[in-house]
């Protein structure tokens, strides 16, 4: 606990994620670069699939990230309830948009997958609708954080919005597979670790590591502009105060 | 647990001199089903198709325009604060809250569904499991909106707001309570959908009130 509140000071944290931030985009860049280049030119084109499987390449670590920022976001919220630790509120506050970002994108990039693979841009499949049903909880999280005047209220609101609906998102993933089977038999793409191709899974992992290091870089610019925001008003206050 | 009943009979008597209030969700109910013959065009094998579908659509839109006025009349008037400063923990009051608001609206809809089934040509197989289903589905229907219902007190825009916050956590009930609507009208097995219910309802019964007492702790702060 005491590691954890040494990085409470923002200032402290300023200071680190100002360290952090050129890395963080510096491995986002490079490895955005090789994985694109991988995706594009060295992996195969897959034999029934052809060119458009390559999609695969931003889809797949975008989804994964869309499950990560909720993670992310349940976690930070149950900190800053239990411990009211400072930043966590700030990094769940920032999460938000990205985790939206990032849930949209997959269901993007799904549909465009999907029309010339399934024939259809959208099929009520078990897999789309829970992303689907994510991407509200994303959406629902933020309008909470903006309905209140109170940052305080705003951040505590939605602190429990995102841990109930935590709870809800492994019941709504098993409730929505169990309706799929019942009314039509699953037709999705399945990807085992084992079933694919190192020529194929190395991009994918490259690609991955680049989503992760991009969402740490915009993760530190939007808590580091929060912080500076807070910063200038407090002056501000200050300064209306003073004079 | 006697004032436990308190707390109900004292909502309970508010809401039946409001009179018509408890009413409005039902007649809500009614028009919002009775909407789909005229949508959809009124051929029977249609309706009787998408019966179950549209009565639980109907019946989980109906519970929730009624859930914002579950905390926040007792908010605006400070009645709330009282109630949290009682020996009652928070926590019973919530549960007590939705009980009330359960008798009044979720009740009222379960009686009415029979009613709206027949209009909608579903057959008769499903009478009976469409009302079992209701009964163990709009309890967690209740008990899950308490959290939204806490969570937006206070804030601007309160209403459209609790339906972006609620709905997305009723798709499993929805889920399963049609399915087991449709599993008895086709003749296939049903009693897993209306026990996984059962599980949803014990399940949210345990883990919303803390959830809602926490929301209310926050709006009173």
């Amino acid at each position: 606990m005491a590691d954890l509140h040494r990085f409470a000071n923002p200032t402290r944290f300023l200071k680190l994620a100002g360290l952090i931030q050129p890395w963080a985009l510096a491995v986002f860049l490079i490895s955005a670069t090789v994985g694109l280049y991988m995706a594009f030119f060295t992996a195969p084109a897959d034999y029934q699939q052809g060119e458009s499987a390559r999609i695969m390449y931003v889809h797949v670590p975008a989804s994964w990230m869309s499950m990560f920022c909720y993670t992310v976001m349940a976690v930070a919220s149950a900190v800053s309830l239990i411990w009211k630790h400072p930043l966590a509120d700030v990094s769940a506050r920032a999460t938000a948009p990205i985790g939206a970002a990032f849930t949209f994108l997959a269901l993007a990039t799904g549909s465009l997958w999907g029309k010339p693979m399934w024939g259809t841009w959208w099929v009520w499949d078990a897999r789309l609708t829970s992303v689907l049903v994510l991407l509200f909880l994303h959406i629902g999280y933020m309008a909470l954080q903006g309905a209140f005047d109170d940052r305080v209220r705003a951040a505590k609101a939605s602190a429990i919005l995102a841990l109930v609906g935590f709870v809800n998102v492994p019941i709504i993933k098993f409730s929505v597979d169990w309706w799929n089977t019942l009314h039509q038999p699953a037709s999705v793409v399945k990807m085992s670790g084992s079933s694919i191709h190192p020529s194929m899974l190395w991009p994918l992992l490259i690609m991955a590591i680049a989503f992760k290091a991009y969402y740490v870089w915009v993760l530190l610019v939007r808590m580091r502009q929060e912080l500076v925001a807070n910063k200038v008003r407090i002056l501000r206050l200050k300064q209306v105060h003073g004079g | 647990m006697k004032q436990f009943a308190f707390l109900v009979r004292r909502d309970l008597s508010l809401a039946f001199r409001q009179g018509m209030d408890s009413m409005m969700v039902v007649v809500f109910f009614v028009i919002a089903v009775v909407l789909f013959p005229l949508g959809v065009g009124p051929e029977p094998s249609t309706l009787a198709r998408i019966s179950s579908g549209v009565i639980w659509v109907a019946a989980l839109l109906s519970a929730m325009l009624s859930l914002e006025r579950l905390f926040q009349t007792d908010y605006e008037d400070g009645s709330l604060e009282l109630l949290a400063l009682s020996s009652l923990p928070l926590e019973v009051t919530v549960l007590a809250k939705v009980t009330a608001h359960w008798i009044t609206t979720g009740l009222p809809l379960i009686v009415a569904a029979p009613v709206l089934a027949v209009l909608m040509q579903m057959e008769s197989e499903g009478f009976l499991i469409l009302i079992v289903a209701l009964l163990l589905g709009t309890p967690s229907l209740s008990l899950i909106g308490a959290v939204g219902a806490a969570l937006i007190l206070g804030s601007r825009r309160g209403g459209v707001l609790l339906s972006l916050l609620v709905l997305p956590l009723y798709i499993p009930v929805l889920i399963f309570g049609v399915s087991a609507v449709d599993g008895a009208i086709g003749g296939y097995e049903f009693k897993a959908q209306l026990l996984i219910l059962g599980g949803f309802f014990i399940g949210s019964l345990a883990l919303t009130p803390w959830a809602g007492a926490a929301g209310l702790r926050q709006a009173l702060e």
